[in-house]
């Protein structure tokens, strides 16, 4: 279990004040100068060597992608830095209490991640949703400018750094990155091509890199404490600590920091209360936000929540949002309903993803009821596969690997359900 | 050049393609929706995957993917004909299955790919989409249920047209293409919509239902509704022209139209002079052909030729309007005009009446100064050339004259005429940008040049080219817009005269002229004509025919094989699609037989190889068909200096321009939108 003094959110539940002072007390924004004075390479040297993976599910290592970006500007484009706060995925919260209690980590990240890969200006593009959050965010911004640590002359370094907080209309596919600088630049939040790629052309074309809220704020405590540090935790190619959110049938849900790695049982017993009637009463869990495939139980058992454990079991760390489901789940209607999300949150620019969500949540929606031919299993995997792969962007993916996950370890039960549907019917026709 | 194998055939392409490029050169055909050459890439619609290595297991857009060298390209394998057939499925569920009432029939993008992609049986049962019908005006009608949002019309409409008024609202399946506002877009080239749409979601609308594609016999000729030229195909059945759409010509109209020359030719059949008339009685009466010309022998009979003068048109082929020099020079008349707009060209010099930088040429320009013109209203396709230049290699313009919106960013440097004295003599800011450009051109507009001081406007524009640098061995900067499809080859052969137009109007109120031949002239007032004996040849009874003594019927431009010369200079032959309405003839035809009966002596040309042998000898540059000339530079307008004061805004109706298009109901209704809208916001005229 991650000691307390490993925490990098100290005030991750807000028992301390969110403000600029609070902040400081708790350590940030100290020495950020200093940090600055080791140049830009030592930054992403630091950021390489400490193995963070992006933590807004693909799991890109971040000090990799901050190398993409250009060492100087050849013709005049300025670079950016653009945070992707549209925390939507399903299950998802660990964003939202970052900016809720602990905005400055991010902010402090946002000038670090910022200095080293030489960008003008940081973006942090928030989900309209999240109301109190882009508020406090504003202020908090509004506070380090009036401290000095951000404008003209960042935290005395003489580098000239401005943080802008951008509100998104609440769309999911705006947290796709490409999306999210189309949004961010006021038009229709429909992935990019790609390539190019965003650190070539990016928001306003310009170089850009995006990254995720975690992954910026958890940069200056790294940078302070050191790589060796950070990579201490977990296993190797998945260091470091963790933002677990921990819902659905567990006693005590919960946001919670820990290392890598760490069992997926422990992880619930420990820290959410454990599961709902007890472990054996577990069904299955979705490790990491509604697009991962699901685990049945007997996977739960032993798994490791980090990135190459879950990808063994054929799902997924995602953005570690665990979502428990106990006994009582009606485990078709929860897959149906992701569906139904997808098909709703689909942008519908490309055609597989535009139709195949559809055709997908319409046959769920049967298979719930067991409404269906047995024959329409395989072929709503067959379509599923379809829509996989075939797209501008990952959210035709996540569509189709919920149902496929069902389909993997919960086939049994869905047969069950067509069978008693047809059943019924003939025994209802004897009578 | 990146060197790549394709299905195992290696083929070096140029750098830059796309894999999708690279399989066309290699022979290997792709399918496709929402790509287009002339369009951005969407990557959308997802048809034109194909199997690359090196890259990730999974198939890619080859439309979207640069080509590069090493890479090995299969669309044969198993993984490609899933892919494929996997898009089409899903395009096809939500599909209407309406082909049989379905104007795209025959010529849809998605039928031909289903025969060829299609699975043999559907497996979706669910209930399909349905999307209510979106107004897009009186041009496009849309059936967005057939809809396949591959975004070709959005992207045209933003990068062709410059209008962002077509979009995408809602998404994932409830994605609709809507006007927002369902109004009809205020583009001039809104119809290419319906040759982009690969379905049959945007069709014509006064096409609706009228002919199956199989049916048409399909002619290649040019049209004459603006002096761009435009490459076109006639579909007619039987002897009406149902619809025409545009050719390619990468340096004319690539392959746009503007919707004047698409939706006119519904007026090729109302309004048209059939037979002969014969005014008797201040009254106009049909006759026959012998009763016509006898009575043009009664009404010049005893004539001077000082005494005659002919007026042409702006849709006449050069074929006729020769003849006409010639028969009216038989007549001892050499009083022939053809700037029917009042401008000032000066004959002297050929490139002073050419856009002699080219169509093409603009997308080479860094700098254009508009002078009183109004290119797209004028000229519409090239037009979308000035805004292609805008965005894709930075053009910058800059105009002067009244501020219209062009579709483009454009500096509006005031209407004073006198700016162009102050750039002259290098007082103006313009005058560093100007030199500033590398290739820096110059357009002169109608309005410009039909002021009182057009020469001297002329003579400031070549002095310009002179004094900045728009002159050069390989580039030419200056250019004259020109609007009406005839104008180029009339001032070829000389169609000019002291006084011009207004000057024959006057003397024939005067009764200093006795008899005005028209040739299909539709553009001047002709109530000064009422006192002189008045002839008028042309397809339309249009204004040209209000005061006429005799009206011989003619063909009208899909009529009859031609000559033509748009405002480059270039020649391009146009071919007859139909036969003339009743008893109406080709024009030189007319001339011919009208000559054989008023003497002196018939024309000297029997048959239409005749007539082009001596077109030949008299305009030799004819023979180089489709051809940009590089006219010979020299002096030309005016001296005298110009004068200050404001370059008027002639409000021209882009709708109604000429005799087709005023005949015609399609549109009449365009023109009514348009008033509407203006009206409606105040901006009108």
């Amino acid at each position: 279990m991650l000691k307390d003094q490993d925490r990098i959110f100290t005030n991750l539940y807000g028992f301390q004040p969110w403000d600029i002072d609070g902040a400081i007390s708790r350590g940030d924004w100290d020495g950020t100068k200093e940090i600055m004075a080791k140049g830009q390479d030592w930054i992403i040297g630091e950021m390489k060597e400490s193995g963070l993976r992006g933590r807004g599910g693909a799991g890109f290592p971040t000090g990799l992608k901050w190398s993409f970006m250009p060492k100087e500007s050849k013709d005049g484009r300025p670079s950016y830095l653009v945070i992707n706060a549209d925390e939507s995925e399903p299950g998802t919260c660990k964003d939202r209490e970052i900016m809720r209690h602990d905005p400055h980590k991010l902010i402090e990240g946002a000038l670090l991640a910022g200095y080293a890969m030489r960008a003008r200006a940081a973006y942090i593009y928030i989900r309209g949703e999240y109301v109190l959050e882009a508020e406090r965010l504003e202020q908090a911004v509004a506070q380090a400018y009036e401290k000095g640590f951000l404008g003209s002359n960042a935290c005395g370094s003489g580098y000239a750094y401005d943080v802008y907080v951008h509100r998104g209309a609440g769309a999911y596919i705006c947290g796709e990155e490409t999306a999210l600088i189309e949004s961010l630049e006021g038009k229709k939040g429909q992935p990019r091509l790609k390539p190019p790629f965003p650190a070539n052309v990016g928001v306003f074309g310009c170089p850009t890199t995006v990254n995720n809220v975690e992954s910026i704020a958890v940069a200056p405590t790294i940078l302070r404490r050191g790589a060796s540090w950070f990579s201490g935790f977990g296993r190797p190619n998945n260091t470091g600590t963790k933002i677990f959110c921990i819902s659905g049938h567990v006693n005590t849900p919960c946001n919670v920091e820990e290392e890598m790695s760490i069992p997926m049982r422990e992880l619930i017993e420990k820290h959410a209360g454990g599961v709902r009637g007890g472990w054996d009463n577990l069904l299955a869990v979705i490790p990491g936000g509604s697009s991962v495939p699901l685990l049945p139980k007997s996977i739960c058992d032993t798994v490791l929540m980090d990135f190459d454990s879950l990808k063994e079991v054929q799902s997924g760390l995602g953005t570690a949002a665990v979502i428990v489901m106990d006994k009582s789940t009606d485990i078709v209607k929860a897959i149906a309903r992701l569906s139904y999300f997808y098909k709703h949150e689909s942008c519908g620019q490309c055609t597989p993803c535009r139709e195949g969500t559809g055709w997908m949540w319409r046959v769920m929606e049967r298979l719930v009821l067991g409404k269906a031919e047995k024959e329409e299993i395989d072929m709503l995997l067959d379509v599923s596969k379809q829509v996989e792969g075939h797209t501008i962007c990952a959210l035709g993916d996540a569509a189709a690997w919920p149902i496929q996950g069902l389909m993997r370890h919960f086939r049994d039960e869905v047969e069950r359900r067509i069978d008693v549907y047809h059943g019924r019917q003939v025994t209802e026709a004897a009578e | 050049m990146p060197k790549l194998t394709i299905n195992g055939k290696e083929i070096e392409v140029a750098p830059g393609s796309t894999i999708l490029q690279a399989c066309e050169e290699a022979g290997v055909e792709i399918p496709r929706f929402c790509y287009h050459e002339r369009l951005s890439v969407a990557g959308n619609c997802r048809m034109c995957l194909v199997e690359v290595k090196p890259g990730p297991p999974k198939p890619q857009a080859s439309c979207a993917l640069p080509a590069a060298d090493g890479q090995e390209v299969r669309t044969d394998t198993p993984m490609v004909k899933k892919a494929r057939e996997g898009v089409l499925e899903f395009l096809l569920i939500n599909h209407p299955l309406d082909c049989p009432i379905c104007d795209q029939g025959g010529e849809c993008d998605l039928q031909d790919e289903t025969m060829a992609y299609g699975r043999g049986a559907k497996r979706y049962d669910e209930n399909k989409r349905a999307v209510t019908e979106k107004n897009m005006g009186p041009l496009v009608k849309t059936i967005m249920t057939r809809c396949i949002h591959c975004t070709r019309c959005i992207r045209f409409s933003e990068e062709v047209a410059g209008v962002t008024e077509i979009g995408a609202i809602y998404r994932g399946e409830n994605m609709q293409i809507t006007t927002y506002l369902e109004q009809a877009m205020e583009s001039e080239l809104q119809g290419n919509v319906i040759d982009l749409c690969p379905v049959g979601a945007l069709t014509s609308k006064p096409y609706a239902f009228n002919a199956r594609p199989w049916e048409l016999i399909k002619t290649e000729s040019i049209d004459v509704m603006d002096a761009v030229g435009s490459n076109i195909r006639i579909d007619a059945r039987g002897r009406d022209v149902m619809r025409i759409l545009p050719r390619n010509h990468d340096d004319v109209n690539e392959e746009w139209i503007s919707d004047k020359t698409r939706f006119a030719c519904d007026g090729l059949l109302k309004g048209r002079l059939d037979r002969p008339y014969v005014k008797r009685d201040g009254k106009l009466v049909e006759a026959s052909w012998a009763e016509a010309f006898a009575a043009i022998k009664d009404g010049i009979s005893g004539l001077d030729g000082s005494r005659i003068a002919g007026l042409v048109g702006d849709l006449n082929e050069l074929e006729g309007t020769y003849a006409f020099r010639e028969l009216l020079k038989n007549l001892g008349s050499s009083r022939i005009e053809c700037r029917q707009n009042g401008a000032a060209y000066d004959i002297r010099q050929r490139a002073s009446y050419l856009f002699n930088t080219g169509i093409a040429g603009i997308e080479e320009a860094d700098f254009c100064l508009l002078v009183g013109a109004n290119p797209r209203h004028e000229a519409a396709i090239l037009n979308a050339r000035i805004l292609k230049a805008t965005r894709h290699r930075g053009l910058k313009v800059a105009n002067i004259g009244p501020a219209l919106d062009q579709t483009y960013a454009v500096e509006q440097l005031g209407d004073d005429a006198a700016i162009l004295s102050d750039i002259l003599a290098g007082k103006h800011p313009v005058a560093k940008k100007l030199a500033a450009a590398d290739r820096p051109m110059i357009i002169l507009g109608e309005q410009a040049l039909a002021r009182p001081d057009g020469a001297a406007i002329l003579k400031a524009g070549h002095d310009i080219a002179e004094k900045f640098g728009l002159m050069s061995l390989d580039w030419n900067g200056f250019n004259v817009l020109h609007s009406a499809a005839a104008r180029v080859g009339a001032l070829d052969l000389g169609l000019v005269c002291d006084g011009g137009v207004e000057g024959i109007l006057a003397d024939a109120a005067s009764g200093a002229l006795k008899a005005v031949f028209l040739l299909g002239a539709d553009e001047i007032n002709p109530s000064r004509l009422a006192d002189c004996f008045t002839v008028y040849i042309g397809s339309h009874g249009d204004h040209g025919v209000q005061q006429a003594d005799v009206i011989l019927p003619a063909a009208a431009y899909t009529e009859k094989p031609g000559h033509y010369l748009n405002l480059e200079g270039r020649v391009q032959l146009a071919n007859r699609a139909v036969f003339p309405p009743g008893q109406a003839r080709e024009d030189w035809t007319i001339f011919r037989a009208l000559s054989a009966e008023i003497g002196p002596a018939p024309l000297p040309f029997d048959s239409i190889n005749d007539l082009h042998s001596a077109l030949y000898e008299a305009l030799p540059h004819l023979a180089d068909v489709d051809v940009r000339p590089q006219a010979q530079w020299g002096d030309f307008g005016s001296d005298g200096a110009v004068a200050r004061g404001p370059i008027p805004l002639k409000y021209i109706d882009f709708y109604q321009s000429n005799p087709i298009a005023r005949a015609s109901k399609t549109m009449a209704e365009c023109s009514a939108v348009k008033r509407q809208k203006m009206e409606a916001t105040g901006t009108h005229g």
